[in-house]
């Protein structure tokens, strides 16, 4: 090829414009001052308030160390709440993440619905469902069972979701060429590709859910924070700091194993 | 037998994969299609499965038309159809049993396929596909852990575990070595030979295209410029099939010459 030709070719070969970079980078950047105006945003403020901080670490000390046995009954509450959330949330994520993946379902009429509804499900305040959800099912579990279920749906079937959309397709044709259904499609040719993340994101969302479920007692959903509720209410700030010790602790230990578990998966 | 009757396809993007053609391979053919790169073989070969819809004109398939197909006739078209892709596409995850099992979904209820219910005459004939490509021995392996050359006869194991009459094959040995190429393609020439399945095969090399054809095809921009026995595939012929020398599509002149002119 001579080199004016390659010349011409190069001109239609336009260089992607990087604008478009710089621009998104800018409007982020507005935001963020736009924003931190908005919400009274001060440093003032927040050194003003760097005293008052400790002055609640003097008041918490020394934590009531033998409150830990009252709270262990609640704190197993929370436990199971957040295994019985995880688990229903990735049993219904399965749908929603086949239904949703753009390269298993071909279908607009299917796929734009089931994404419009993980969309509203994911973009509605958690702690607020959960406020709504002891509204119609009466304080206790049952509320938050079910505000855990909705949450950790949200979170596992977008992830898996994604890890559909990012398989190998050779497996999806060779079993389209075999003469497959679609649901033998699924099960022999994404299944099994997408079995160990779809397991991580499980123990992950449980991880998290312990999180959300300490803090869904404040709006009556049971579970430990209602016991923070009281306390602090109460102003006793010993008990308080004992239940935070503790329910980092069982966070902590949690995060570990599920760490190492999730690890061994991959 | 596969008919193609005035057969175009046009990509969504107006690209021509196709451009009218007529063309009919008969049962227990060893044909190999051969063109430059983008010409429309894959895009052919994709078609007689319809793993490509065509934009025009009809295929059959065995008596059958497949681009009228739906549902479980079309299926069942597909089943007897194997395919051989130039990177295997197996699932790396499963085991290579379970990987030839996958062939035999098409004979079983959804139900019993997920299940993994397969009787006991569908393991035997994976066994037997295993063995037929020498790869018994790694029944219980994970896909993974075998060599590309072993993953591809793999993958012909599968497409004989599915019992298929026609056998399609894409640059199997693209990604190959020299010695594994050779393996590969005596696995598909004795399938070929001993049990009659009719070969499509696309391929990149003329010398394989030479050793193992019966019928050489060859395409250009979407059409067939070339279509006989290999021993009339002369180097004249190539060279009009690989456009002389250059290398891309776009070179071609706009009106082609009849192969006629080119071979005299
Ligand atoms: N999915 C697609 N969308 C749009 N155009 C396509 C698509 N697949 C193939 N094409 C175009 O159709 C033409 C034929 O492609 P095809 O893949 O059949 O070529 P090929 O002969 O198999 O080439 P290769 O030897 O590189 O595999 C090419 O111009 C290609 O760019
Ligand atoms: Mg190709």
């Amino acid at each position: 090829m001579s080199q004016t030709k390659l010349k011409t070719d190069l001109q239609h070969l336009k260089k992607p414009s990087r604008s478009k970079t710089y621009f998104t980078l800018l409007l982020f950047v507005v935001l963020m001052i736009v924003s931190a105006i908005s919400v009274d945003f001060s440093f003032q403020k927040l050194f003003e308030g760097f005293p008052n901080m400790f002055n609640l670490v003097d008041k918490m000390s020394p934590p009531n160390w033998s409150y830990f046995s009252y709270i262990t009954e609640p704190m197993l509450e929370t436990i199971r709440m957040a295994v019985v959330g995880a688990t229903f949330g990735s049993i219904l994520s399965i749908p929603f993440a086949i239904l949703s993946a753009r390269n298993v379902t071909k279908s607009k009429w299917v796929l734009l619905p089931t994404r419009f509804l993980m969309n509203i499900n994911r973009a509605f305040p958690d702690l607020l469902m959960a406020a709504l959800l002891v509204a119609v099912f009466g304080l206790g579990t049952t509320a938050g069972i079910i505000a855990l279920s909705l949450f950790s749906l949200g979170i596992v079937s977008k992830l898996t979701y994604e890890s559909i959309e990012a398989i190998d397709p050779g497996p999806l044709e060779a079993m389209t060429a075999v003469g497959a259904n679609k649901l033998e499609i699924i099960y022999y040719g994404v299944v099994p590709q997408i079995m160990p993340q779809y397991l991580s994101y499980c123990i992950y969302v449980f991880e998290i859910n312990i999180r959300f479920a300490a803090i869904l007692g404040l709006v009556g959903a049971g579970g430990i924070g209602q016991f923070y509720d009281t306390n602090l209410s109460l102003f006793n700030y010993p008990n308080v700091s004992a239940m935070i010790i503790y329910t980092l602790a069982v966070v902590l230990v949690i995060d570990f194993i599920s760490g190492r578990l999730r690890r061994s998966l991959i | 037998m596969i008919e193609f009757h005035n057969v175009s396809k046009v990509y969504p993007n107006g690209t021509r994969g196709l451009n009218n053609i007529n063309v009919k391979l008969e049962k227990g053919e060893f044909v190999v299609i051969v063109g430059l790169s983008g010409a429309g073989k894959s895009t052919f070969l994709r078609c007689i499965n319809r793993l490509h819809e065509v934009t025009d004109g009809e295929i059959i398939v065995n008596g059958k038309s497949i681009t009228q197909a739906k549902g479980k006739p079309l299926l069942h078209i597909r089943r007897d159809i194997g395919m051989i892709f130039q990177n295997f596409n197996l699932v790396k995850r499963s085991s290579v049993l379970r990987n030839v099992l996958s062939g035999r979904v098409g004979y079983h209820s959804t139900m019993k396929t997920i299940f993994g219910l397969f009787p006991k005459e569908d393991k035997d004939l994976a066994f037997q596909a295993l063995d037929r490509v020498n790869m018994l021995e790694k029944a219980y392996a994970r896909a993974d852990e075998l060599s590309g050359g072993q993953q591809q006869r793999v993958s012909i194991a599968r497409a004989l575990a599915q019992e298929a009459k026609i056998i399609l094959a894409d640059e199997p040995v693209a990604s190959l070595d020299p010695l594994t190429t050779k393996q590969v393609m005596d696995d598909l020439h004795h399938i070929n030979k001993e049990m009659g399945i009719t070969m499509v095969v696309n391929l990149h090399s003329i010398q394989l295209a030479r050793e193992y054809a019966t019928r050489m095809i060859g395409v250009r921009a979407g059409e067939i410029v070339f279509d006989g026995p290999v021993t009339e595939a002369t180097d004249e012929v190539l060279d009009f099939i690989y456009g002389k020398g250059t290398t891309t599509v776009e070179s071609f002149p706009e009106k082609q010459q009849p192969l006629e002119e080119v071979v005299q």
